[in-house]
């Protein structure tokens, strides 16, 4: 719990305006603590007095740590297609392999994967475990994570990264509960910590109003979700060497309790948004269904995707994948043109990350406006089609 | 049918804002609600109920005013209420959560299924209902978004996917955590709003539960946070002069490197 030293207490309310949970106050010149406190440590840190500590933040360390090596990649392979987050992940774990000083390995699971594994060499991977065997064609949590749980026992590697797709979030949680090692999701920043090794894993709290930098002190391997777009790819670099491992799996390991009748491709949802560089957003402004053809022709202008918020997936003008924000997915494109939007937190939660973003609304005091780079004040449906004749007249000159 | 769903209270996001001139969160008058994928989780607990005939359990860890959004479940259908809440599990990562709730679901009893919403609003995680599942030693699927076909033994359901949807069959028990377009949830019954005011709330302590001090809270945590900052604020807003289409032509200049 929170200790808070009243001797050394100076009732500066440094920590009450710190904690981003409002779980202190002050109160006769002393801090006090609430229920509210997740034991974060953002007060700590802030407390110029000292009177701040957590108690029972230290802990043995059981686990023999230096027996955990190496650097892991989980690739995502499905429809005989690598997710590119994975190759992203290659390159953020080729950065820290080579911190650590120690071998980047890619676990590629899947069915007729090709010369899948080569390119992973390619990317980045010193090694690669292929399991590729027809009963891996759909994905499934309980193949799939009992798979990775026995490698990661086996070869005992100090990181695991996945990506934070729908994928990743679904069986990577269930491996690390298995395996007692702890997993941060959602990461975006990864660094290493230069006194002892430790991986630091920076992620988005809150919907995106404060950054947790997060460390798994006494449990390998230290394991992480990644959201797609974050991590740098290297260039395919066909002179790399590696090695590519196969192993195969156990007729028990395939067994699963949930059966995939079916998998499906959504023709109206095959974009996956989190995977786009330019994404095209509407919202209520759009005054209908038929404002998201507008919509679709600037995307398909600048080969972009086409995102949503959730009130207008809520009346249905389009479909649930296409949502951003708190209660739909989180992305962080290139660029992000919001149009007719006007920027309530649950939305800006789920786009803040993009590079550059462009808010178009006809009220110049919608929050929107607060979180974009470039605003147009104005009717988008005068907007947008001149905005599409100059981005077709700059084309040509 | 069985069914245990497990709800979290969580600080509604709509009042959460950026103090700009702080950098921090302020949160005066931040009312607190259930998350609200829950909310869905509860739903589809209850229309299974009464699809298939059963009882619905509803359970959270968390501060005693997590009995709130209890009766708030109870209100909408739930039978029975459950929360496990003690000092000990303050500063609980998604690892030690899992542990707790498998606990709690224990000595709740034997059941079909476990539902939870995909994810909180406040951690965004989606750690807790797989690791859940792990525990309980039951087979998962997560983000569910349609039940398609339900019995006494099992479920066929369609499960989001980045790329659409998959189809999916299990027999019972497993655990499902959903996405917010699998129903519509109801508005809570005038008898229902009764029930919820006058149910007994079943309280339980990490005593209660059985739960091992190493395993519970911050000492059960294989996370742990070192660190919280405010992210990178944007760079500075860059308004356009002159009529509309100059200002558009500018837009454009800035957006070069895009096009």
């Amino acid at each position: 719990m929170l200790i808070i030293d009243k001797e050394l207490c100076i009732g500066c309310g440094i920590c009450e305006s710190a904690c981003p949970f409002g779980a202190i106050s002050v109160v006769d010149g002393c801090a006090v603590v609430a229920d509210g406190c997740t034991l974060c440590g953002s007060c700590v840190e802030m407390c110029d007095a000292g009177a701040l500590q957590i108690e029972g933040a230290e802990k043995n360390a059981s686990l023999d740590l230096a027996s955990w090596s190496g650097v892991w990649v989980y690739c995502e392979f499905r429809r005989g297609a690598l997710a590119p987050v994975s190759l992203e992940l290659l390159g953020a774990g080729r950065r820290l392999a080579d911190i650590r000083n120690v071998l980047l390995s890619a676990v590629l699971i899947g069915s007729e994967t090709g010369d899948t594994a080569q390119q992973l060499i390619g990317h980045g991977a010193d090694t690669v475990y292929r399991i590729d065997d027809p009963a891996l064609a759909h994905f499934t949590d309980e193949a799939y994570g009992t798979i990775m749980t026995a490698l990661i026992q086996q070869h005992k590697p100090e990181i695991v990264l996945a990506g934070a797709t729908a994928i990743g979030r679904s069986f990577i949680p269930g491996v690390a509960t298995n395996l007692g090692a702890g997993l941060t999701a959602d990461c975006t920043q990864l660094a290493i910590r230069e006194e002892d090794g430790a991986l630091l894993q920076t992620r988005p709290a809150f919907g995106g109003n404060i950054m947790a930098t997060i460390v798994c002190p006494n449990s390998r391997p230290q394991m992480s979700t990644v959201r797609p777009k974050v991590m740098q790819a290297l260039a395919f670099d066909a002179e790399r060497q590696g090695n590519i491992v196969e192993v195969k799996p156990t007729a028990e390991q395939l067994a699963t309790r949930v059966r995939v009748m079916e998998s499906v491709v959504s023709e109206e949802d095959n974009v996956n948004i989190q995977e786009a560089d330019i994404l095209v957003a509407g919202g209520r402004g759009l005054d209908s269904a038929k404002g998201f053809t507008l919509m679709r022709e600037l995307a398909d202008s600048l080969g972009g995707a086409i995102a949503a918020t959730r009130a207008v997936v809520d009346a249905g003008w389009i479909a649930y994948p296409h949502q951003v924000g708190q209660t739909g997915k989180t992305v962080a494109p290139k660029l992000y043109i919001a149009c007719g939007i006007s920027g309530a937190v649950q939305h800006v939660a789920g786009m803040q990350s993009a590079e550059t973003i462009v808010a178009i609304n006809r009220d110049k005091d919608a929050p929107i406006f607060d979180v974009a780079d470039f605003g147009l004040v104005g009717d988008l449906f005068e907007i947008v089609p001149k905005l599409l004749t100059k981005i077709e007249e700059r084309r040509k000159s | 049918m069985k069914i245990i769903v497990c709800i979290k209270q969580v600080p509604d996001a709509k009042d959460v804002r950026l103090d700009p001139k702080t950098n921090t969160l302020a949160r005066e008058g931040v009312q607190s609600i259930m998350n609200p994928y829950d909310q869905h989780a509860v739903e589809e607990a209850v229309r299974l109920k009464e699809l298939l005939g059963g009882e619905v359990t509803v359970l959270s860890m968390g501060p005693p005013q997590a009995e709130e959004v209890l009766r708030q479940a109870i209100s909408c259908g739930a039978d029975h209420a459950v929360v496990v809440s003690d000092r000990a599990f303050a500063g609980a990562d998604t690892w030690a959560t899992s542990y707790t709730l498998a606990k709690a679901v224990n000595v709740i009893g034997a059941f079909d299924l476990v539902l939870c919403g995909k994810q909180a609003i406040d951690g965004d995680t989606a750690q807790v209902g797989p690791g859940l599942a792990m525990r309980l030693q039951i087979p998962y699927v997560t983000c569910v978004q349609k039940v398609r076909e339900a019995t006494n033994s099992g479920l066929v359901l369609e499960r989001m996917m980045d790329d659409g949807y998959d189809v999916l069959a299990l027999d019972f028990p497993a655990l499902l955590t959903v996405v917010k377009n699998i129903n519509e949830p109801r508005v809570p019954s005038l008898k229902g709003k009764m029930r919820a005011k006058k149910v007994e709330i079943r309280k339980l302590t990490a005593a209660d539960i059985g739960a091992d001090p190493a395993f519970i809270g911050l000492p059960g945590s294989p996370t742990q946070v070192v660190k919280v900052f405010p992210p990178e604020a944007r760079c500075i807003r860059t308004v356009f002069t002159g009529s509309l289409d100059e200002q558009i032509g500018q837009l454009v200049d800035s957006l070069q490197s895009y096009l």
